[in-house]
């Protein structure tokens, strides 16, 4: 595996995952991953469907149990984390599902302050709509503040999932899949929301896709993930020109899409 | 964290997933008891549970506790008729209806309605991964989804029960004033000479262990639903399928207990 960038050397890792197993029944679905994330730094993680990319990120955020290595993040270990410091933890860190996952039965007035009013319980009703305002001007959609979750688009749904991760002001935002089942434009979009909620937040991402422009567009490091490993890290320039044959193929199989 | 996937199968594979989902079972009901007296108690969510369960199952339950009065009432007529006994009508309705018909009867509606409504739900919730946007939000949704609607089920079937029983009473009464001029304070008095407070009692006991029992099946059956819509589908139907089971079992287990009890 190609060592990390120089860039990076004297910078405190945000996420540190060293010699990393998952495996579901007899399947092996992560092998050995290591790999640090920056602060302030957008990991695209590419691979092909069933490599592994969402059991990863959910490792890191606790929904599922590594069976060997060390995930830390903030320097706390994940695996050892339960109860009242996982979600200490998890505050920190945002996630916005690949189906955005906004409760059906809540508006998207709701959605956005329900983490808020179970964790934050000293907030008063101003303080609130003026967080939810802030989120919804952030991505945009201040005008479907009473909308049902039924009634948007896929694009409209990534936006507020968004939104409900950024009110909770998280420090780590992981990204599942944010632009599958888009059109290009709407994927362009939220490529724009997440490198401008990068700037904006100054946080450190996570993104996961198999869409090349996503990863070209937002991620400042691409991390290729090949049955289970990391088979290249580097900038999305290194990892496209690398020599790797089932790189190539995976590049030249997204062109032609 | 607990794997519940067998590699190997013990007996066979259908065995094995009974045993392995009865030993899941057992755990979401011990989770329950461990959760519910802790704080947060989410009292706006019970409540909102409670009117979801309770007042949006009122014209349900007063239909069929209406209808059930009127046709026990017909039914029964002349079999008493035979005997020149209908004037013991009122106190055989009353007592079948307290001790046993008014608590089944909005058990088994409960259970279609709230049963399937609450599988369907969470079930739909899970497949979506709003039960994880939950949990990687801090929210704890075992404690926010499931004990709040355990909790409302065991609070609102047992007061649905006696609603039940009361509109019931209504109906048979009808029935009987359509054949004789019967006043209704006479038919009351009449009816409730015959009923003790152990009916009563363990008809309220019956109706909170039903109730606990349709949400903990409804909630434990979405909770764990798998393979997606399908999933869903195939929860709501179990939630109502095992609830009914359950309640069959339970009714037969109490009016045993009842009658050592009312025996000694």
């Amino acid at each position: 595996m190609e060592q990390l960038n120089t860039m990076h050397i004297n910078k405190e890792p945000v996420i540190s995952i060293k010699d990393l197993y998952k495996s579901f029944d007899e399947l092996d679905i992560l092998k050995d991953i290591t790999i640090d994330v920056f602060k302030g730094e957008n990991l695209v993680v590419m691979g092909r469907s069933g490599s592994g990319k969402s059991v990863l990120i959910k490792i890191i955020v606790g929904l599922l149990s590594s069976d060997k290595g060390i995930v830390t993040v903030f320097g706390k270990e994940v695996n050892k984390l339960s109860g009242k410091d996982l979600d200490a933890l998890r505050l920190r860190i945002g996630f916005l599902f690949q189906s955005a996952a906004l409760y059906d039965s809540m508006s998207v007035r709701q959605n956005l302050e329900f983490p808020l009013t179970m964790n934050k319980k000293n907030l008063n009703k101003e303080e609130i709509n003026k967080a939810v305002e802030e989120v919804l001007d952030a991505v945009g959609l201040k005008d479907k503040m009473n909308v049902m979750p039924s009634d948007l688009s896929g694009g409209q749904r990534k936006r507020i999932g968004i939104a409900r991760t950024l009110i909770l002001k998280p420090e780590v935002i992981l990204y599942d899949e944010p632009t599958a089942g888009l059109d290009p434009i709407t994927s362009e979009e939220i490529n724009m929301l997440i490198n401008d909620v990068q700037k904006k937040y100054n946080t450190t991402s996570i993104i996961i896709t198999h869409d090349l422009t996503c990863a070209k567009q937002t991620g400042s490091r691409v991390a290729m993930l090949q049955d289970g490993t990391f088979v290249k890290v580097g900038t999305f320039k290194e990892v496209f020109e690398s020599d790797n044959e089932e790189i190539k193929s995976f590049f030249s199989y997204n062109f032609i899409q | 964290m607990i794997n519940f996937q067998p590699h190997k199968f013990l007996f066979s594979k259908k065995i094995d997933e009974f045993f392995s989902g009865v030993y899941k079972a057992y755990f979401f009901v011990i989770r329950f008891f461990k959760q519910v007296f802790l704080p947060p108690f989410h009292f706006g969510e019970i409540a909102n549970q409670c009117y979801e369960i309770g007042v949006k199952s009122l014209p349900l339950i007063t239909l069929t506790g209406f209808i059930t009065g009127i046709v026990f009432t017909k039914q029964s007529r002349p079999s008493l008729a035979e005997f020149g006994a209908t004037s013991w009508l009122p106190s055989l309705i009353s007592i079948a209806i307290v001790r046993a018909l008014a608590a089944l009867v909005t058990a088994l509606i409960c259970a279609g309605k709230v049963g399937s409504s609450i599988g369907a739900e969470l079930g739909s919730m899970n497949v979506s991964e709003q039960i994880e946007a939950m949990e990687v939000s801090a929210i704890n949704p075992f404690k926010y989804l499931v004990t709040t609607r355990v909790l409302a089920c065991t609070i609102t079937i047992p007061i649905l029960s006696l609603y039940c029983s009361f509109v019931a009473l209504i109906g048979s009464y009808i029935s009987v004033h359509t054949n004789e001029a019967t006043s209704i304070v006479s038919f009351f008095n009449n009816g409730f000479s015959t009923i003790t407070f152990l009916d009563v009692f363990s008809s309220i006991v019956k109706s909170i262990i039903y109730g606990f029992t349709i949400g903990m099946v409804g909630c434990y059956k979405g909770y764990n639903a798998a393979q997606g819509t399908l999933g869903v589908g195939r929860a709501a139907n179990q939630a109502v399928v095992l609830a009914m089971f359950l309640v069959f079992v339970e009714e037969v287990t109490i009016v045993q207990i009842t009658n050592w009890i009312s025996y000694f």
